[in-house]
């Protein structure tokens, strides 16, 4: 009983731990931010890992998200005679809600776990320590180039999500089950709002580029540099992310929508 | 150095490509092309009842969209609900005499405001009011009012039958 009252003692002074690194960090992060400016050739090569190669699953998903959410929404329309709404509850199912947050899931699940096995296998590797030797600091060598790629990243690929959306939906509900396609264009452009709806989307995607990849980086940078501590890191990052974005996404949708 | 210059040309494409995705919402998606506020006109007028009526709502004229609500206010002193609605510039012919009803679009949908023009020489300007209003149809009330005047014309028929 009393090691058990130990261990949970030892858990939790452990989480805080952590906890604080992380907030130590991304101050660190914040600091070395400036410095990137000089080298913008390394903040090019990373948003193409990042950003470009996570480019094709984001489109594919976000075609096929419009796809269902169109035909979903169709025949639950239909019964009340108001299919022609479908452009509407695609439209701001995918801006307010789908768009931000299944592509930061796929963007953790795809850009995230890569950069925290690259950290990490570099830290096993003694690569970062081999520049600290040359007086190269790794933090805005290595992990701040990957930050800022990962926070520009984010919001790009979650607006081309919701944009490729809406025309799978377009798709679906003109091209296949007849919805009228001014209809469809008019009731959107009549119900989603620039600011209310498309903004809020954005900013969504921006607070969820950076908490997915301030969590991939920090995972990879403080992981126990050997096979086996990487592979958790690795796992941590995507779980650590997806239940961040979750969470934050209710906290965020209850500020913006809630009223 | 060539493989550096792909690259670079390829996230070039990508954050472009990003770029236009947000322009693409913006434009085709949600309302900015459908008006703008720059220009235009308020007209005020007052109801008894605005129903379910919403700032942003439409206000159209024979079924023709000609700008939106701008705000609903409740003035204390005259018991009644004050809409401001902000007229498209080009449409600024309306007659002294313009009514103005508020409508639901189909049994479930939104409510609007139609302004129905009349017949005066005097036009309309910024900030004048519209003195002949009708408040909404409050779907309750009708049905209230339906089963009360049921129940008053069941009752004198049941009172004849009984002796």
């Amino acid at each position: 009983m009393l090691t058990w009252i130990e261990r949970l003692g030892r858990e939790g002074l452990n989480f805080f731990e952590r906890l604080g690194r992380a907030n130590m960090f991304l101050l660190q992060l914040l600091i070395g931010m400036p410095g990137l400016l000089l080298r913008l050739r390394l903040l090019i090569l990373q948003t193409y890992s990042v950003g470009v190669l996570s480019l094709l699953i984001i489109v594919v998903s976000g075609m096929f998200v419009g796809m269902v959410l169109g035909l979903q929404g169709y025949n639950t329309l239909v019964d009340f005679g108001a299919e022609e709404s479908l452009g509407v509850a695609v439209a701001l199912s995918l801006v307010r809600e789908l768009g931000p947050v299944v592509s930061a899931l796929l963007f953790a699940g795809r850009a995230g776990s890569a950069l925290t096995a690259e950290i990490g296998l570099m830290k096993a590797t003694e690569q970062l320590s081999g520049m600290e030797m040359m007086a190269v600091d790794p933090v805005r060598r290595v992990v701040v180039p990957r930050f800022v790629a990962g926070c520009l990243s984010m919001p790009l690929l979650a607006a081309m999500f919701s944009a490729i959306g809406v025309f799978g939906g377009y798709f679906v509900g003109v091209g296949l089950l007849g919805v009228d396609s001014g209809a469809f264009w008019s009731q959107m452009q009549a119900k989603v709002d620039l600011y209310e709806d498309i903004l809020n989307g954005v900013i969504k995607s921006i607070v969820f580029g950076v908490v997915v990849t301030w969590i991939a980086v920090f995972e990879g940078y403080d992981a126990v540099p050997t096979a086996e501590g990487v592979s958790r890191a690795t796992t941590r990052t995507v779980v650590h992310s997806a239940l961040a974005v979750l969470g934050l996404d209710f906290v965020l949708t209850a500020l913006m929508f809630g009223d | 150095m060539d493989r550096v210059r792909m690259i670079e040309i390829v996230v070039g494409l990508f954050v472009a490509g990003g770029l236009a995705a947000l322009f693409v919402l913006a434009m085709k998606v949600s309302n900015l092309s459908t008006f703008t506020d720059e220009g235009g006109y308020e007209l005020i007028a007052r109801f008894d009842n605005v129903g379910g009526l919403k700032v942003r709502s439409p206000v159209s004229v024979s079924g023709v969209r000609v700008g939106r609500v701008a705000g609903i206010d409740y003035d204390s002193n005259t018991f009644e609900a004050v809409v401001t609605m902000k007229i498209g510039a080009q449409y600024d012919k309306f007659p002294d005499d313009t009514s103005a009803q508020i409508f639901t679009a189909g049994l479930l949908g939104e409510q609007y405001v139609a302004l129905e023009p009349g017949g005066a020489e005097e036009i309309l300007k910024n900030g004048d009011t519209i003195s002949l209003t009708q408040s909404a149809l409050v779907l309750e009330q009708i049905i209230g009012k339906f089963l009360f005047s049921k129940a008053s014309e069941a009752a004198p028929a049941s009172g004849e039958t009984q002796p």
